[in-house]
């Protein structure tokens, strides 16, 4: 819509759990961090509900494009249980006994 | 802890067949399932499939999904966990689960996994504005829960999920502004396009989409042509008045529990992204652990009942069972899955699988 009087926000969500934008990302593999764990750890991008199964392969292209490397080997971050959420207390009780 | 044969995490297709076949075969199967009902994504495929008669053609799969279901719930060999989540793979061989609130651990002998795949999405300006949906969202909302997403879409993707979700859109009196597609060519099977083209539809091949518009939610798109690097051509963008914009740009296996497991994995493209290395039986790199359906390899639905049935024989003839006529029945099932794998049309497939298939 050219000469839309709509404010143009220019927000390009990578992260949708944590509202993280491409940009924030692309500004940390600019200064050398190419790591996806450090990123995460950086940016908490792929730590919210869904862990990481919308942005990771998103991310990982962006890496692989910065570092010249393939995407297959682009190093993932690790897959620690639990893979969907789950109330502390629910863990914390633990099995019922049969 | 509950011990059981085999546990079969997930309920779609793959998992259901594979359930039926290993119960037929007299194994003691534990089917998990993470929502309420069973039948995975078939249960909102109202579109009749194509194909052969083994292949379930003209069959709805919302039609297929009751019937696997109800099979299921019939078989004696058979207990079925609904709102069941997995939550993690241990190294003991250990399926930890949640279901209502409560831990349930699960030590089966043999593990086959068919937990789906999950959307895929696509970086541009104002991609969180509300109205943007992933495709398969808006095929639950519409033919599920019976909810229009919003009055005119634009779809982003030509594959088959993107030209079906578009027909059944108009179907429940949506208008579809257009397809945009990045590739030189349409994904789908022209049995759907067609569909879609006729009802009126514009396909734009080897264009994408170049931003939303919108203050508080969705307004509009505009899409811009691709030149055949896949950049942008400035001076060739087009601007759509819509209220949904419709992502339907693949899928990507959801392999969680098979990285937890350490099964040995590569990069497929074709398949989707990383997937497990995986025998002509389905055995992944894990003794012990299987795979069917999207987890393995994005594929259809009839593909994942062939790999379900296929993995559902060989967990349970690695436990012992067997059937006079079990080599014959493993032999028509892969001669099924070579048929529908065939031509031009399965060539992206044939290729990925010999990555991974050893």
């Amino acid at each position: 819509m050219a000469g839309c009087s709509c404010k143009d926000k220019d927000v390009n969500i990578v992260c949708r759990c944590e509202d993280i934008t491409i940009e924030e990302v692309r500004a940390y593999i600019d200064k050398g961090i190419t790591d996806l764990e450090q990123l995460k750890r950086l940016l908490r991008v792929g730590m919210g509900p869904c862990q990481g199964r919308t942005c990771t392969p998103v991310i990982v292209r962006e890496i692989a494009a910065a570092t010249g490397k393939p995407v297959g080997e682009v190093p993932l971050t690790a897959f620690r249980p639990p893979t969907a959420p789950v109330k502390l207390g629910v863990l914390a009780r633990g099995e019922e006994d049969d | 802890m509950r011990h059981t044969e085999i546990c079969i995490v997930g309920g779609g297709p793959a998992g259901l067949t594979a359930a039926l076949r290993a119960a037929a075969l007299g194994a003691a199967v534990l089917l998990i399932d993470r929502n309420d009902y069973l039948g995975g994504q078939l249960i909102k495929q109202t579109h009749r499939f194509f194909g052969s008669k083994q292949q379930r053609a003209s069959e709805r799969g919302i039609n297929i999904a009751r019937e696997l279901a109800y099979a299921v719930q019939e078989e004696e060999k058979i207990t079925v966990l609904t709102e069941a989540t997995a939550l993690g793979y241990y190294k003991d061989g250990v399926v930890l689960v949640e279901q209502n609130e409560k831990i349930i651990k699960i030590k089966p002998k043999k593990l086959i996994v068919a937990t789906g795949g999950a959307e895929k999405t696509l970086l541009f300006p104002n991609n969180d504005l509300p109205g943007v949906y992933g495709a398969g969202a808006v095929q639950t909302l519409v033919n599920v829960y019976g909810v229009k997403p919003g009055k005119r879409v634009l779809m982003v993707g030509a594959g088959n999920i993107g030209v079906i979700v578009s027909y059944q859109l108009l179907q429940a009196g949506v208008e579809v502004a257009g397809i945009v597609e990045a590739a030189p060519r349409i994904g789908a099977y022209w049995v759907h396009a067609s569909k879609v083209v006729r009802a009126g539809v514009p396909i734009y091949t080897s264009h994408t989409i170049k931003r939303a518009w919108g203050e508080s939610e969705v307004e509009g798109a505009t899409i811009v042509q691709l030149d055949e690097n896949w950049q942008p051509i400035e001076g060739t963008e087009k601007d759509f008045d819509v209220d949904v914009i419709c992502l339907s740009v693949g899928l990507s296996p959801l392999t969680e529990l098979l990285w937890q497991a350490g099964c040995k994995m590569e990069f497929v493209p074709e398949l989707g992204g990383r997937v497990p290395v995986r025998n002509e039986n389905l055995e992944t790199s894990v003794p012990g652990i299987y795979v069917a359906g999207d987890v393995s390899g994005i594929e259809e639905a009839s593909a994942a009942m062939m790999e379900g049935a296929l993995a559902g024989l060989n967990a349970a003839r690695a436990l012992g069972y067997n059937a006079p006529d079990l080599l014959q029945r493993k032999a028509e099932i892969l001669k099924e899955l070579e048929g529908l794998r065939s031509g031009p049309v399965g060539e992206k497939i044939r290729t990925g699988l010999a990555k991974v298939t050893c």
